[in-house]
C-alpha cells in the first residue's frame, strides 16, 4: 500500500483533531464540580436559588472556554487544513 | 486513495460548513455572499420588524386598556432584560440597557435560527469576533472615561513587572468571549450536521430533541453568558 504525502497529512490531521478533543475532559470535570457545589449551596440556602444558579452558569461558561479552544483546534485541523 | 477521498467527501460537502451562494470581484478582491450574510440579514430583518410592530402597538395603547398577549410578551422581555442589567450594574445600568438588550436579543435569535434551518450567524467567527471587539472597545472606552490615565496605571497594579501579564489579560477578553460563543454554537451546528448526514433521507423527527438542546438550551445559555460577561467586564472598570 502506497501512501502519498498528502494522504499522510490528511490522516495525521484527523488523528490530531481527535487528540485535541481530549481537552473536553477538563471542562467536563470542572462543570460537574461546579454543578455539585451549586446543588449543595441550594440545599443549604434554598432562598438564594436564582442567584446561585446564575453564578454557577457564569462560572461553568468560563470553565468551558479551555475545552472550546481544543474544539477550535480540532475544527481548524479537520476543515481549514492548514498543513498542505 | 481511499483514505483521501473519504476524508475530502466528509470535509468537502458537509452541510454545516459556510456555503457561498454568489461570488463577485471588487477591486481585485474576491468576495462572496455567504450563508452567514443571508442568515444575519434574515435575523436582523426579523428583529427590526418585531421592534416596529411593538413600537406601533405600544404607541396605540391607552393606559386604561387591558394589555393583549403580544404586549404582555414584549413587556416581559423588556422587564427581564432591564432587571438583568440592573442586577449587575446598579446605578450605571441606564447607560447600558439599550446595548446589552440589543446584544442579548441579537445573539439569542441568531442561536435559535438554527431550528428554522438557517446556519446560525454566530457559528461564523467573523460575527462573534466583531461582537467581542465591540465589548473590548466598550470596556476600554468606559475605563478611560472613568479613570482617565489611571486606567493605564492599573496595568502596573500589584507590581510593575506584571505589566505584560495584565496586558495579555486585557486582550484575552474579546478573544475568549468570541471563541466561547463561536465554539458553543459551532459545536452544536457540527453535531447537528453530522446527525443529519448520518441516515440521509431517513432522518425523521429524532433531530428535534437535539435541536432543543443544542440550539435552544445552549443558545439561550450562551446569549445570557455573553451579555452577562460583557456587563461584568464593563462594570469592573466603572464601579465606584
Amino acid at each position: 500500500m502506497n501512501i502519498s504525502g498528502q494522504e499522510f497529512i490528511s490522516a495525521m490531521s484527523a488523528i490530531g483533531a481527535g487528540i485535541a478533543m481530549i481537552a473536553g475532559v477538563g471542562p467536563g470535570v470542572g462543570q460537574g464540580i461546579a454543578a455539585g457545589h451549586g446543588a449543595s449551596a441550594v440545599g443549604r440556602n434554598p432562598g438564594a436559588q436564582s442567584q446561585i444558579q446564575s453564578t454557577m452558569l457564569l462560572g461553568q461558561a468560563v470553565a468551558e472556554t479551555t475545552g472550546l479552544y481544543g474544539f477550535a483546534v480540532a475544527i481548524i485541523l479537520m476543515f481549514v487544513k492548514p498543513f498542505k | 486513495m481511499g483514505a483521501l477521498s473519504l476524508y475530502t467527501s466528509v470535509a468537502g460537502e458537509s452541510s454545516f460548513m459556510i456555503s457561498t451562494f454568489y461570488k463577485f470581484k471588487l477591486g481585485g478582491v474576491e468576495l462572496g455572499i455567504d450563508s452567514t450574510h443571508v442568515a444575519m440579514l434574515i435575523v436582523s430583518v426579523f428583529i427590526i420588524i418585531m421592534a416596529i410592530i411593538a413600537r406601533v402597538k405600544i404607541n396605540k395603547v391607552n393606559a386604561t386598556d387591558t394589555p393583549g398577549t403580544f404586549q404582555n410578551i414584549i413587556e416581559m422581555i423588556v422587564d427581564m432584560l432591564g432587571g438583568m442589567v440592573d442586577g449587575i450594574m446598579g446605578s450605571n445600568a441606564y447607560r447600558f440597557k439599550n446595548y446589552i438588550s440589543a446584544l442579548f436579543i441579537f445573539i439569542i435569535i441568531s442561536n435559535i435560527s438554527g431550528v428554522f434551518g438557517l446556519r446560525p450567524p454566530t457559528a461564523d467567527y467573523g460575527v462573534t469576533l466583531c461582537l467581542g471587539l465591540i465589548t473590548f472597545v466598550l470596556v476600554q472606552f468606559n475605563g478611560i472615561k472613568k479613570n482617565k490615565l489611571g486606567h493605564f496605571g492599573a496595568l502596573f497594579q500589584p507590581i510593575w513587572f506584571l505589566f505584560p501579564i495584565n496586558l495579555i489579560g486585557e486582550f484575552a477578553v474579546p478573544l475568549s468571549l468570541s471563541l466561547r460563543l463561536f465554539g458553543n454554537v459551532m459545536s452544536g451546528t457540527v453535531l447537528m450536521g453530522l446527525i443529519y448526514d448520518l441516515l440521509g433521507p431517513y432522518t425523521v423527527a429524532y433531530p428535534s430533541l437535539l435541536h432543543a438542546y443544542f440550539d435552544i438550551f445552549s443558545g439561550c445559555i450562551q446569549a445570557y453568558v455573553f451579555s452577562m460577561l460583557t456587563m461584568v467586564y464593563v462594570n469592573d472598570k466603572i464601579a465606584d
